[in-house]
């Protein structure tokens, strides 16, 4: 490579001892890069200049798919239009209505959480972003979005869509990012089971359809349609959102632990823009009463069957309106399991980040 | 295949361009794992049969452009075409001589060869993608083989 002339002549004496070295010393240099790059954040300069390079090349790709949509949604019908409209505003009357209903039970949510002593809900800002039409690799559950940096885009913050978590970002360019999705097999996000607080990590599987929960023992409380809802310890994701739907339990005699697979309610396959979270990291609460707090209202709990109901409502103030249909269901199954479950997994869960990695 | 005309540098740099682009044009998931990697067979082409314009230099290059663009560890793909680069650079005579046939069977060791680098960094930095379908890379890419080849030769004999 050092000689590049445009004649053809071969060289006459054949270059095998410099071709090794000169392999050996590019082998190295890799090698190297890779360790900084993997155990340190050093090349973070270079990673995002070196991004930056090729986003022309990624925006090459993207573009013609994106414009055959533009053009195919542009060239949709009047009637497809129409009947789609109609829908929407259907969709947006309804939500309404939910949300309606929504700001009432947070209002008294907040109230109940001054009375008994918790911080007060984590404000949140949300970004849309675009999924860029781009391959990164088959066998990574990996996406590009079309912010970056130049946008407030961090490495490590969260990413959902409309129907659940879908990610956290992993690598920021100036004009982009790229996000690893939940279903990545590198990827696990601490969850818990909205019925009964029961904490456990989600790991990905490398099918988008797919998570498994693999460190859950034969004991444990939970079965098929339980929902998870991410718990926010780690401090990546914000707690209470909707992670996914338990679809298959497996109880094998011969193994300590279950196997659980878990659907992802986001639509990590199908996704066009996703949304960027911006939350504030919840700050350590003081520990003293908050450890208290909750043990008396446990020990309320069971004395008055009335009572647990609500006991349990305030527990998990963070979850969505999707649970409002399963909170019924829980007096009924929750007398075994609040001695065994619930009372250990509330009271960690409200003194912080501690008790799990 | 041409060996008396080193081919116009802007050659390299297109078919690489589009190998690169190739390999992020997205397909249906059922497709997308048959993909062959084919900035790596452009690279082994060079080297097979332009040495000085395709050197291991160009491989390094070509392989970090690779991890940035993929988003991967860096130095992953730059470390695996060096060394597939070096083996081709090392016999380049010799293969050059094989009959396609025989030349395509020596592609196929050498996308193993180089699946096999991908999977050990791979496990080595803890995201082992422990999937069969990722050996099949080596057999679509042995398909492409000879398609690449008369293509590019044709190019390089036409400039």
């Amino acid at each position: 490579m050092a000689v590049l002339r445009d004649s053809g002549v071969r060289p006459p004496v054949p270059r095998f001892s410099a071709l090794g070295l000169k392999a050996m010393v590019l082998a190295a240099v890799s090698v190297a890069i890779m360790v900084v790059d993997y155990r340190q954040q050093h090349l973070q300069v270079i990673r995002s200049a070196l991004t930056s390079a090729v986003y022309p090349l990624q925006l090459i790709v993207h573009s013609p798919i994106a414009a055959w949509q533009r053009w195919q949604a542009s060239m949709a019908s009047r009637d497809s239009l129409l009947a789609e409209n109609a829908g929407l505003k259907e969709t947006v009357q309804k939500d309404e209505i939910r949300l309606l209903r929504l700001v009432a039970a947070e209002r008294e949510n907040q109230r109940l959480r001054a009375l008994l002593g918790a911080a007060p809900r984590i404000a949140e800002r949300v970004a849309m972003a675009g999924i860029m039409r781009i391959e990164l690799d088959a066998f990574r559950q990996r996406v590009l979005i079309d912010k970056g940096s130049r946008d407030q885009v961090f490495k490590g913050q969260a990413v959902i869509d409309a129907y659940g978590v879908v990610g956290q970002v992993t690598n920021v360019g100036p004009v982009s990012a790229e996000v690893i999705l939940l279903s990545d097999n590198a990827h696990s996000i601490p969850v818990q089971v909205s019925r009964n607080d029961l904490r456990t990590i989600a790991t990905g599987s490398g099918d988008p359809r797919r998570l498994s929960l693999n460190y859950l023992p034969r004991a444990a409380d939970i079965k098929v349609d339980d929902v998870l809802l991410s718990s926010g310890l780690g401090g990546v994701f914000p707690a209470g959102y909707p992670v996914g739907r338990v679809v298959e339990v497996r109880r094998d005699p011969s193994q300590p632990l279950l196997s659980i697979s878990i659907e992802p309610y986001a639509h990590l396959d199908r996704d066009q823009e996703v949304l960027l979270v911006w939350f504030d990291k919840p700050t350590a609460p003081p520990a003293p009463p908050e450890v208290a707090k909750p043990a008396t209202s446990k020990r309320h709990g069971p004395a008055a069957a009335g009572t647990d109901a609500p006991a349990d409502a305030t527990a998990k103030p963070d979850t969505p309106a999707k649970s409002a249909p399963a909170a019924p269901a829980a007096p009924g199954t929750k007398p075994p399991t609040a001695p065994a479950n619930g009372a250990p997994a509330a009271s960690p869960a409200r003194t912080g980040t501690g008790a799990t990695p | 295949m041409s060996r008396e005309r080193a081919p116009p540098r802007v050659l390299l740099y297109v078919s690489s361009l589009i190998a690169l682009l190739l390999s992020a044009v997205p397909l249906p998931s059922f497709l997308d794992f048959l993909r062959p990697d084919f900035l790596l067979l452009v690279v082994v082409w060079f080297a097979l049969a332009a040495p000085r314009a395709g050197g291991l230099a160009f491989a390094f290059f070509a392989g970090l452009v690779l991890d940035a663009f993929q988003g991967v560890v860096l130095g992953e793909h730059s470390f695996a075409f060096v060394a597939i680069a070096y083996l081709v650079h090392r016999f380049y005579l010799r293969i050059r001589m094989f009959p396609l046939g025989h030349q395509t069977l020596t592609v196929m060791s050498l996308l193993f060869f180089y699946q096999f680098i991908l999977f050990w960094i791979d496990g080595v930095t803890g995201h082992p993608v422990t999937d069969w379908a990722r050996w099949i890379p080596v057999l679509t890419g042995t398909i492409v083989w000879p398609i690449l080849v008369g293509v590019l030769s044709r190019f390089l004999v036409r400039s």
